[in-house]
């Protein structure tokens, strides 16, 4: 009997109050009986429009229909066919623009809770019982990954289980990418990372970590020790800056800087070395996920007032809607149609204020949204000890500045066709390297397309 | 897990270190930097490479116990092992053609002219190097230095050994004697800052090594830059070598006191580098 409610079973998460001030899981996750009764609002379309949504083709109505039989275990495995991080992907997945933007359900009232689903199955699976491993028979072909975020290490294990020799070379001193230097704990605990990276160690994946590609060795150097192809999946890190005065201040940073310190260097625990500044009152320029990531975590730090500067409205905002619905609950300030124009220092150069401009919107621009415009003379200041620029990244130009024959198009973004082959020869490349910034299941999509890619060109 | 093959305090405050590394080893050039972590909680500390061999696969390191991190790493001993050694980073040092080098350190920046002066000296480039120390119970790598340029000049500030005075004091006398062309500055900000003012009224070329606060060493934290010229240069890719004619000096100084207040981060406001 398919329970019709027209809302999502509620997700129980930490009170507003009490998270703010803790870098525990926001969201607590369902209970079995709540996984079993959001379950049987879906209807197991037909058409299946949720897995057109799904850059990995997660096989959805199948996975629910498992858990709606308390098959957790099952459910759990239909979704590992075709997701390698699915407790990851249940947790930081724009699901309302994905596979709950197709639902039907969400026609009329929500659609079904298809992403707290995936993590359910996934954390009842690591609580109740450890990996299996695939009998796998190796193949003697060795393939490099260059770097270990959700797209790296998508195509090693995926081409692992094909029978490479996989190695993943990681600059950081640890694996994980944007998921262990960038998501804080409070939204995806390392510990989940830790144990996804653990499965593919299993699997026969090496992972080489401090290995600065472009700098230890060049892709033809790895190739030269007998790499038959390379994946580089290296990720967008380069930050940027708005180009302001007053940028160089102390107390400016980026939110890769901030979010690094915190997440992978653990700087707000005691017992780790890593200094971080606890501001009283700080400013975080831009709307995105990240934006909010920042903001939430100098909230976690103690900050008084934490203020989000936006350009655009509300509704241009492109950080997930669950995103700001929490940093709104937090305490989070929200200045939309609002500009930074100026960082302002005291005597020794520490940030003191920020200066901002009042925004209207105007026409739309190459974007589709529309352009902000400065309200002449709105100009107003902030008090602030720090300020952080989340205002997007770009990919870093080591690798291809250091091979020969790896094209890149204006914006840094290496050049690859239909297969995600480079402009050279045995070299694929995804992600954020390829697309930009981007998201976390769109990396994964690439590592998936590009591990195909390679055992076909593997193959022949 | 980098194993620490040999443990040398060349002061009571500075200490080197060989670290067994040899893929680092095999790629590195004067100039470059590691980053290097103790342990799990350990925080990742830039260290511009002292020395290396190809041949026994090792990079040698010289730090000064001045902080949090560089304390701690004063207590391992030859037989321990880092947690984690990264590199080669940033750009090796551009030397050009010079005909006639001058090399100053500063304390414990003397940990890296000694380097950029052996390869100076190995290009069969007349050298003078000028260190510069507090006093005499400080002066690090004196034979080292003295093996590989023509005039070693040791100068401190109270006059306990070589000449009482500056580095900016010699500087000034062997501009004045002319035909030098090309200077490196490596040490103390204030002290490269001066020596940039000095060469700059001669309008000798200056290359200054600068070692501000990063986290990754690879361009992804931005904490390292600098103003240079007109330009924000990332210290960890586009240098961390620049023009010392160019570099924000004072802007640089402010930003690695940063952390001074907490837990006495010393180690990365120059002092890992600069005496």
């Amino acid at each position: 009997m398919a329970n019709m409610s027209m809302i999502k079973v509620p997700m129980p998460e930490q009170d507003p109050c009490v998270r703010n001030k803790n870098f525990l899981e926001v969201a607590t996750g369902y209970t079995e009986d709540m996984a079993v009764e959001e379950a049987k609002r879906c209807l197991n379309c037909k058409t299946r429009p949720c897995m057109s949504g799904c850059p990995v083709n997660v096989k959805i109505p199948e996975f629910i229909g498992l858990i709606a039989e308390r098959d957790f275990e099952g459910a759990y495995k239909k979704i590992k066919e075709t997701n390698a991080l699915p407790a990851v992907c249940g947790r930081v997945c724009p699901q309302e623009s994905q596979c709950e933007g197709k639902c039907v359900r969400g026609v009329k009232g929500e659609s079904v809770a298809i992403g707290r689903l995936e993590r359910f199955a996934a954390d009842w699976h690591r609580t109740h019982f450890e990996d299996e491993i695939p009998p796998i028979i190796k193949n003697g072909k060795k393939v490099a990954v260059i770097g270990a975020g959700p797209s790296g290490l998508t195509c090693a294990g995926d081409l692992a289980k094909l029978g490479y020799e996989v190695t993943v070379f990681e600059a950081f001193h640890s694996a994980g990418g944007v998921l262990v230097y960038g998501i804080p704990e409070f939204r995806l605990p390392k510990a989940i990372v830790k144990h996804e990276i653990e499965g593919l160690k299993k699997l026969g994946v090496d992972i080489k970590t401090n290995m600065v590609i472009g700098k230890i060795l060049s892709v033809d150097d790895i190739m030269d020790i007998g790499y038959e192809a390379v994946y580089i999946a290296s990720g967008a890190g380069l930050p940027m800056f708005m180009g302001i005065e007053g940028e160089d201040l102390v107390g400016v940073y980026s939110a890769n800087e901030f979010l690094t310190r915190i997440n992978l260097m653990k700087a707000y625990l005691d017992e780790y070395d890593t200094p971080i500044k606890r501001s009283k009152s700080i400013a975080i320029v831009g709307g995105g996920n990240v934006a909010m990531d920042a903001a939430r975590c100098a909230k976690r730090l103690g900050a008084e007032h934490v203020y989000i500067i936006y350009r655009r409205s509300m509704d241009e905002m492109p950080a997930r809607g669950e995103e700001v619905h929490h940093a709104f609950e937090e305490g989070i300030e929200f200045k939309i149609l609002t500009n930074p124009t100026k960082i302002i220092g005291d005597e020794n150069g520490l940030v003191s204020a920020l200066e901002c401009v009042k925004m209207e919107l105007g026409e739309p621009d190459a974007s589709g949204r529309r352009r902000p415009n400065p309200v002449e003379g709105s100009e107003f200041t902030l008090e602030v000890d720090s300020v952080i620029m989340a205002l997007g990244t770009s990919p870093n130009p080591l690798i291809r500045t250091t091979t020969k024959g790896i094209e890149a198009n204006k914006r840094g973004c290496l050049v690859v066709d239909d297969n995600l082959q480079t402009t050279k020869d045995g070299v694929y490349a995804g992600g954020d390297a390829v697309t930009g910034a981007a998201t976390v299941i769109l990396a994964m999509g690439a590592g998936k397309k590009a591990a195909e890619s390679i055992h076909e060109y593997l193959s022949k | 897990m980098y194993k620490i093959l040999e443990k040398r305090d060349l002061n009571s405050a500075v200490t080197l270190m060989v670290l067994h590394a040899p893929l680092i080893a095999a790629k590195v050039k004067a100039g470059q930097f590691v980053i290097v972590k103790i342990d799990e909680v350990g925080e990742r500390i830039p260290l511009t490479v002292a020395d290396f061999s190809k041949e026994d696969g090792t990079v040698t390191i010289i730090f000064q116990a001045v902080g949090f991190t560089t304390r701690r790493m004063r207590e391992l001993k030859a037989g321990d092992y880092l947690s984690d050694v990264a590199g080669p980073l940033g750009m090796p040092t551009e030397f050009g053609a010079p005909k006639k080098a001058v090399v100053i350190g500063g304390g414990v920046g003397c940990a890296i002219a000694f380097p950029q002066a052996k390869t100076l000296h190995k290009m069969g480039v007349s050298v003078d190097v000028i260190a510069g120390f507090r006093s005499r119970d400080i002066v690090i790598l004196e034979e080292e230095m003295r093996g590989v340029c023509d005039n070693l000049y040791i100068t401190t500030d109270d006059g306990s050994y070589g000449e009482k005075g500056f580095v900016t004091d010699v500087l000034k006398r062997l501009l004045d004697e002319g035909n030098c062309d090309l200077v490196i500055a490596i040490g103390p900000i204030p002290m490269m800052k001066f020596v940039s003012l000095l060469t700059k009224e001669y309008g000798v070329k200056t290359i200054v090594s600068l070692n501000p606060i990063m986290i990754d060493g690879t361009g992804m934290c931005g904490g390292c830059r600098v103003r240079v010229g007109d330009e924000v240069k990332f210290a960890c890719v586009d240098g961390p070598d620049f023009d010392g004619h160019l570099v924000d000096f004072d802007a640089l100084m402010r930003r690695n006191s940063f952390y001074k207040s907490e837990e006495q981060h010393a180690c990365r406001l120059g002092g890992a580098l600069n005496g």
